[in-house]
C-alpha cells in the first residue's frame, strides 16, 4: 500500500471501528472482537507508515478548506509518528482489558463506551497526524468532545461534576486560550503549517512570541500544567481502562504533545531557547513536578495518587520542550512514549485490584501481594519505568531529559528533576512495598476468600503482561524510539 | 421585458399576494400549503436573482417604470442577494416546519390568519432587504413589524400578549426614529433614493441637519436590532411567541435590521461619515461588547430555554456590532458572515425547540430531563447546532468566530480577541446545560415521550447539516461576504 | 418657525405620555402624538415659503414639494395601523389579565413562574 492509503486507513479504521461496534452491538463477544480485531490493524498500519516514512515523499491528505489558504490537512511526521505508534498499539490492549474490566465490575451501556473509545482514538490519531496548528486544534476539541461521555461514563452525581470540571478547564483554556494564539500566529506569519525550524519570520518580536507561547502552553488544557490540572483528577471517575489509555496516554499525551508541536515546529527549538516565557514555563513545570508529587502522595485513592503522579510526569515533559535544548525535546519525546507504557501498567493494575478484590484505597493494600502477586509485581515494573530507574524504559527518557538541563545549565531544574525521582519512590514504589511485605488487612470488601491467589480476568492480565514486558523491552532496545526522537529535533 | 426582468419585484409580491388568499381560507391546511408554496417560490426566485447578481452585477428595477429618483427602484447588489437568500431559506424552511407546530399551539380558527400574518411579515422583511429607496424602507420596516407584533401575541402563554405590546412601543418608536432620520436625509439631499443620497450627501455633510438625522437613524436600527441596551423587547418577544415564529425571528429579522443599518451606514453615510466623523465604531464596539459579557451572563440564568436562547441573540448581535465597528474589510465581512451562520444556528435551534413543545408541551430546563434518549434525533440536533453557537471547529460558527478574531488582532485589539473567546466560553456553558439536562437527566416515570415527527425533523436537520457543511466549505458564506463587503467599502470612499 | 416647535413639543410630550402612564391605552395615544409630530415635521419640510399648493394652475411659479405631503399620506396609514393593532392588543390584555394597568400585569406574571394558558 502507498503511504497515501495507509494515511487514509489510519483515520478510517477506528471511524469504521466505532460503526462496527455501533452494528454489532446485539452480541456482546462479536462487539467486543470489533475493537481489538481493529487495533491490532490499525497498528500494523501505523507501523507500515512508520516505517516508510521519509521527510521528502511525505504524503499530504487534505480534508477541507474551511479558510481559504489554510485546510484541514494531515500529513505524518516523527514525533507524529512516535505518538500514534503508542497509541495505536495499546489501544488493542486496552481493549482486550476493557473486556475483563468492564465484565468483571459489570458495567452498563457497554456499546456507548467502545464506541466512544474508538472516536477517541480517531482523535487521537487526527492530533497526531495534523499537518497544521487548525487541523491539530479541530481533533483537539473532538477528542475533548469524544471523551467526555467517557468521563460521564457512571452516570452519578459526582461523574457529572467531573464531567463538568473536565469540560469547563479543557474546552475553557482551549476557546479561550489555544484558539487565539492560533489565530493571532496565522495572522503574524500567514501560515500554520507545522514546518522544521519554525514559521515565525526572523526578527518578529520577541515580546509577543513570549506571550503567544504563554497563551499556547496555558491553551493546551490536556497538559496539565499547573493550574490547569483539576480536571485530571477530576477525570479519574471514569472506568478504569479510560483513565488508563485516555488519561494516561492519549488524552494527556495530546496534550504534551501540542506543546512539543508547537516548540518543535512553530517556534522552532532555538527560539524557544530565546524566549523569557519559556524561561518562566519551564519554572512553572518544575513547581508542577513537585507540587503534584507532594499532592500524590497525600492522597489515599489509588487512582488519585495515579492521577497526580501522571500530572507530574507531563511536567516532566512540558520542561523538556520549553528548555529549549535538542536533548530536552528528545528526552520530552521519549519520555511521551515511556510514561505511557508505565503508567498504563500501573492503571490497569489499579483496575485488576478494584476487579478482583475491590479495594481503591493505597492503605487497604497490605499484603495484597500474597493474594494478586503477579498483578503486584507488574505494579513494581511499572513503578520503576516512573521512576526512571533500570532495568525500566523510562530510565533512557529520564537520562535525556536531565542531559538537557545540563545542556541548559539549568542547576535549579536538573536538582528539581533528581528531588522529584526520589518523591516518586516515595509515591509508587512504597505500594507493591506494602503489598509483598505489609500485613493482611481485612477489608469490608472481602467476600470470604482472604487466602490463597486471587487474581483478576485473564484478559486483564494478559494486557497488564503485555505492558510491563513492554516497559522492560524498553530498555534493552530502545533504538528506534530514540531515532524517531532523534529525527524530531534535527 | 419577459418574466425573468420581473425577479425583483416577484420577491415582494409573491408573498405580498398570497398573505390576503391565505386569510380567506377557513382551514389552516389550506393556508398552510399556500404559504409553503408561495415561501418555496420565493426562495426559487432569490437563488435566480444571486445567480443573475453573480453574474451580471447589480440588478435594478424600477417600480412601474418609473426612473429614479422620481420613482421607486429596487437595487439589490451582492450583499442584498445574500441576506435575500438567508431570509427567504429560513422562511421556507420554518414553514415547512410550522404546520404541526402551529396546530398544537394556535387556536384553529386562527391558524389562517396566522399564515397571513407570516407571509406578511416574510414580505416586509423581503422588501425591506431589496429596496432601494429610503421611505420604502420604513413602510417595509412597518409591515413586517406590524405583522410580527401579530405573530408574537397568538403565543399560548398570555405573557406573549405584553411581550407583544412592549415589542410594539419600543418598535414603532424605533420605526418613527428612522422615518425622522430619513426626513432629515431628505431635507437636506432633496431625494429619497439611496444611489442619489449617496452621491449628494458628501456635500451637505458637514450639516447640523445630517448628524442629527444620522443619530436618529442608528438609535431607531438599533432599536429594531436589539443592540445593547435597547434590546429590552427581544427575551420575551421570543419566549413567548409561538415556537415558528421564534425560529423565524430570531434568525431573519434582526438580520435584515442589520443589514439596512450596513446599507445606510456605509452605503449612503460612507465609512468615513458614519464611522470616522461620528465615534459611531467605538461605540458600536462598546455596546457589543457589554452585549456579548452581559447577555450570555444572563442567558446563563435562565431556567425557560427560549428565553436563554433569546439573550444568546443579543449576544450574537453584540458580536456582529463588534464586527461592524471594528470597521475593516475583515471586520465587516466577519460581522455580514455572522449574520448567516446564526441564521442557520438560531433557526435550528428554535425549531428543535419548537420540536420540544410540541412533544413536551414545555420549554423550561427541568422538561429536558432525559428526552436525550426519549428524543434523540431532535436532541442531537441541538447538540450540533449549539456547537456551532459556541464555535466548536467544524461548524460554521467557527468560521465566523475565527473572522472576527482576526479582525480584531489586525487592528490590534488583542483584548477584545479574548472577549469574543470569553463568550464562546459562556456559550458553552448555557448549552452544556440543556444537553446536561438532556443527557444525564432522568425523565419523570411514567411520562413517556416520542420522537419528533418526521416533518418537524427534516427542515431541523437540513440546517443542522448547512452549519456542518458551512464550517467546512466556506466559498459561498466568507467568499460572497468578502465579495459583497469588499463592494460596499469601494462603493465610496 | 414656530411649527417646528411644535414638533419637538409633541414629540416630547407623546414620548413621555409612553414612559410615564402605567395605563396601556394611554400609551397608545402618547404613541399617536409621537407619530403625528413627525407627519408635521414632514409636511413643514415640503412647504416651500410662498408656494401654492402643488396642482398645476396658470400663473403659478412656486409650487410646494408635494413628495412629503404624499409620503406622509402612508406614514398616516402606518400610524392608524399601529394604534389599531396596539388598541387590539389591550383589548386582549384586557381579556387575559382583567387590568390594562402595566402594575398589575407585572404583578401577576412575576406571581406566577409557570406556564399561564391562555384560552385559545
Amino acid at each position: 500500500m502507498s503511504p497515501d492509503t495507509l494515511l487514509m486507513w489510519m483515520l478510517l479504521l477506528p471511524l469504521f471501528c466505532a460503526v462496527g461496534i455501533v452494528l454489532a452491538r446485539r452480541n456482546a463477544n462479536l462487539r467486543d472482537g470489533v475493537s481489538v480485531v481493529f487495533g491490532i490493524a490499525l497498528f500494523t498500519v501505523v507501523a507500515l507508515l512508520a516505517n516508510k516514512f521519509s521527510w521528502d515523499s511525505a504524503p499530504v491528505w487534505v480534508l477541507a478548506e474551511p479558510i481559504p489558504g489554510l485546510a484541514l490537512k494531515l500529513s505524518p511526521e516523527p514525533l507524529g509518528l512516535l505518538f500514534a505508534l503508542i497509541a495505536s498499539f495499546l489501544w488493542p490492549i486496552t481493549a482486550t482489558y476493557a473486556v475483563g474490566y468492564m465484565r468483571g465490575h459489570g458495567e452498563t451501556n457497554q456499546t456507548r463506551f467502545f464506541a466512544c473509545f474508538a472516536l477517541s482514538i480517531f482523535a487521537t490519531l487526527g492530533i497526531a497526524m495534523a499537518a497544521n496548528m487548525l487541523t491539530l486544534f479541530v481533533f483537539y476539541e473532538l477528542l475533548t468532545l469524544a471523551t467526555f461521555p467517557l468521563v460521564t461514563h457512571a452516570g452519578t452525581a459526582e461523574a457529572k461534576r467531573s464531567g463538568r470540571i473536565y469540560l469547563g478547564i479543557l474546552m475553557g483554556t482551549s476557546v479561550a486560550f489555544l484558539l487565539l494564539a492560533t489565530i493571532w500566529t496565522y495572522h503574524v506569519t500567514g501560515t500554520l503549517d507545522f514546518t522544521r525550524g519554525g514559521i515565525f519570520p526572523a526578527g518578529t518580536d520577541k515580546a509577543m512570541m513570549s506571550v503567544l507561547l504563554l497563551l499556547f502552553v496555558f491553551g493546551t488544557g490536556k497538559a496539565a500544567l499547573m493550574p490547569f490540572h483539576r480536571w485530571l483528577p477530576a477525570a479519574m471517575v471514569a472506568p478504569t481502562p479510560v483513565s488508563a489509555l485516555l488519561h494516561a496516554v492519549a488524552v494527556v499525551k495530546a496534550g504534551v504533545f501540542t506543546l512539543m508541536k508547537v516548540a518543535v515546529y512553530i517556534f522552532g527549538i532555538d527560539t524557544v531557547a530565546e524566549l523569557n516565557s519559556a524561561q518562566f514555563l519551564s519554572y512553572l513545570a518544575a513547581f508542577t513536578i513537585l507540587a503534584a508529587s507532594i499532592i500524590a502522595m497525600s492522597k489515599d485513592n489509588l487512582k488519585a495518587r495515579l492521577a497526580y503522579s501522571t500530572v507530574s510526569q507531563l511536567a516532566y515533559i512540558t520542561l523538556g520542550a520549553m528548555i529549549g535544548t535538542t536533548a530536552g525535546v528528545v528526552g520530552g519525546s521519549m519520555h511521551i512514549a515511556m510514561h505511557a507504557f508505565g503508567k498504563i501498567t500501573l492503571f490497569f493494575c489499579a483496575g485488576a485490584i478494584l476487579v478482583a478484590s475491590h479495594r481503591t484505597k493505597v492503605s487497604d493494600l497490605s499484603g495484597l501481594g500474597r493474594r494478586m502477586p503477579f498483578t503486584m509485581a507488574a505494579f513494581t515494573i511499572g513503578a520503576l519505568s516512573i521512576i526512571g530507574l533500570p532495568p525500566t524504559g523510562g530510565t533512557w527518557s529520564k537520562w535525556m531529559l536531565v542531559q538537557g538541563t545540563l545542556d541548559a545549565s539549568q542547576w535549579v531544574l536538573l536538582s528539581v528533576l533528581l528531588i522529584s525521582s526520589l518523591l516518586n519512590i516515595a509515591y509508587l514504589l512504597v505500594i507493591p512495598m506494602r503489598g509483598f511485605f505489609g500485613n493482611v488487612k481485612d477489608c469490608e470488601h472481602d467476600h470470604g476468600a482472604t487466602t490463597g491467589i486471587n487474581e483478576a480476568p485473564l484478559p486483564c492480565l494478559f494486557a497488564i503482561g503485555m505492558t510491563s514486558v513492554g516497559c522492560i523491552l524498553l530498555f534493552f532496545y530502545p533504538d528506534g524510539l530514540h531515532a524517531l526522537a532523534q529525527e524530531v529535533a534535527k | 421585458m419577459s418574466l425573468f426582468d420581473h425577479l425583483p419585484i416577484l420577491v415582494v409580491l409573491i408573498p405580498l399576494l398570497a398573505a390576503p388568499i391565505c386569510s380567506l381560507f377557513r382551514h389552516g391546511i389550506v393556508a398552510n400549503r399556500i404559504a409553503l408554496a408561495a415561501a418555496w417560490t420565493t426562495f426559487g426566485v432569490a437563488i435566480l436573482l444571486l445567480k443573475e447578481i453573480l453574474s451580471n452585477g447589480t440588478v435594478r428595477y424600477q417600480l412601474g417604470g418609473w426612473e429614479p429618483p422620481w420613482g421607486i427602484e429596487y437595487r439589490i447588489d451582492i450583499l442584498g442577494g445574500y441576506v435575500l437568500l438567508i431570509v427567504t431559506a429560513i422562511a421556507a424552511l420554518v414553514l415547512s416546519f410550522a404546520r404541526r407546530s402551529i396546530e398544537s399551539e394556535i387556536a384553529k380558527r386562527r391558524v389562517a390568519i396566522f399564515y397571513a400574518a407570516f407571509l406578511l411579515c416574510f414580505a416586509g422583511l423581503v422588501g425591506m432587504t431589496i429596496t432601494g429607496d429610503a421611505f420604502n424602507v420604513f413602510v417595509f420596516l412597518e409591515i413586517s413589524s406590524l405583522s410580527s407584533y401579530a405573530l408574537i401575541s397568538m403565543g399560548k402563554d398570555r405573557r406573549a400578549l405584553s411581550a407583544a405590546f412592549q415589542y410594539l412601543i419600543m418598535g414603532s418608536i424605533g420605526a418613527t426614529f428612522i422615518l425622522i432620520g430619513i426626513g432629515f436625509l431628505y431635507m437636506m439631499t432633496g431625494t429619497l433614493n439611496m444611489d442619489d443620497m449617496a452621491r449628494i450627501l458628501p456635500d451637505v455633510a458637514e450639516t447640523r441637519a445630517i448628524r442629527v438625522g444620522f443619530a436618529f437613524l442608528t438609535v431607531g436600527f438599533g432599536l429594531k436590532l436589539a443592540l445593547f441596551p435597547l434590546h429590552l423587547w427581544l427575551p420575551n418577544a421570543y419566549a413567548y411567541a409561538p415556537s415558528a415564529v421564534s425560529a423565524f425571528l430570531a434568525a431573519t429579522a434582526t438580520k435584515v435590521a442589520i443589514y439596512c443599518l450596513l446599507r445606510f451606514l456605509l452605503g449612503i453615510f460612507g465609512v468615513g461619515f458614519s464611522l470616522g466623523v461620528m465615534p459611531f465604531d467605538m461605540i458600536l464596539i462598546a455596546l457589543g461588547c457589554a452585549g456579548i459579557l452581559s447577555s450570555s451572563l444572563v442567558a446563563i440564568f435562565q431556567k425557560n430555554v427560549k428565553r436563554m436562547l433569546a439573550y444568546s441573540s443579543v449576544a450574537q448581535v453584540g458580536y456582529i456590532a463588534l464586527g461592524i465597528g471594528i470597521a475593516t474589510q475583515t471586520g465587516i465581512s466577519a460581522a455580514v458572515m455572522h449574520m448567516f451562520n446564526h441564521a442557520m444556528m438560531k433557526g435550528a435551534l428554535f425549531m428543535a425547540l419548537g420540536a420540544v413543545m410540541y412533544r413536551v408541551g414545555s420549554v423550561r430546563i427541568e422538561s429536558f430531563q432525559g428526552l436525550g434518549r426519549q428524543m434523540p434525533m431532535t436532541m442531537a440536533a441541538i447538540a450540533i447546532a449549539g456547537m456551532s453557537l459556541i464555535g466548536i471547529p467544524g461548524t460554521a460558527g467557527f468560521i465566523s468566530k475565527w473572522y472576527l478574531v482576526t479582525a480584531t488582532l489586525e487592528v490590534g485589539m488583542w483584548p477584545f480577541a479574548l472577549l469574543i473567546l470569553i463568550g464562546s466560553f459562556m456559550a458553552l456553558i448555557y448549552i452544556g446545560r440543556i444537553l446536561e439536562a438532556a443527557y444525564f437527566g432522568t425523565a419523570k416515570p411514567g411520562i413517556v415521550v416520542q420522537e419528533a415527527p418526521i416533518g418537524m425533523l427534516v427542515p431541523i436537520w437540513v440546517l443542522v447539516a448547512a452549519n456542518i457543511y458551512f464550517g467546512l466549505h466556506t466559498e459561498l458564506t466568507a467568499g460572497l461576504a468578502n465579495q459583497a463587503t469588499a463592494a460596499l467599502m469601494e462603493a465610496l470612499p | 418657525m414656530y411649527n417646528y416647535w411644535l414638533v419637538v413639543f409633541l414629540m416630547m410630550a407623546g414620548f413621555y405620555v409612553v414612559i410615564s402612564q402605567g395605563n396601556l391605552v394611554k400609551k397608545v395615544i402618547g404613541l399617536g402624538m409621537f407619530q403625528t409630530s413627525v407627519f408635521i415635521l414632514y409636511i413643514s419640510m415640503g412647504k416651500v415659503a410662498g408656494g401654492a399648493a402643488p396642482i398645476v394652475t396658470e400663473g403659478v411659479e412656486v409650487y410646494s414639494n408635494p413628495v412629503p405631503h404624499v409620503l406622509m399620506l402612508t406614514a398616516i396609514v402606518v400610524g392608524v395601523a399601529t394604534t389599531s393593532v396596539g388598541l387590539a392588543l389591550v383589548i386582549r390584555i384586557h381579556e387575559a389579565y382583567g387590568s390594562v394597568e402595566e402594575d398589575d400585569i407585572q404583578l401577576l406574571d412575576n406571581s406566577v413562574d409557570d406556564f399561564q394558558e391562555v384560552d385559545l
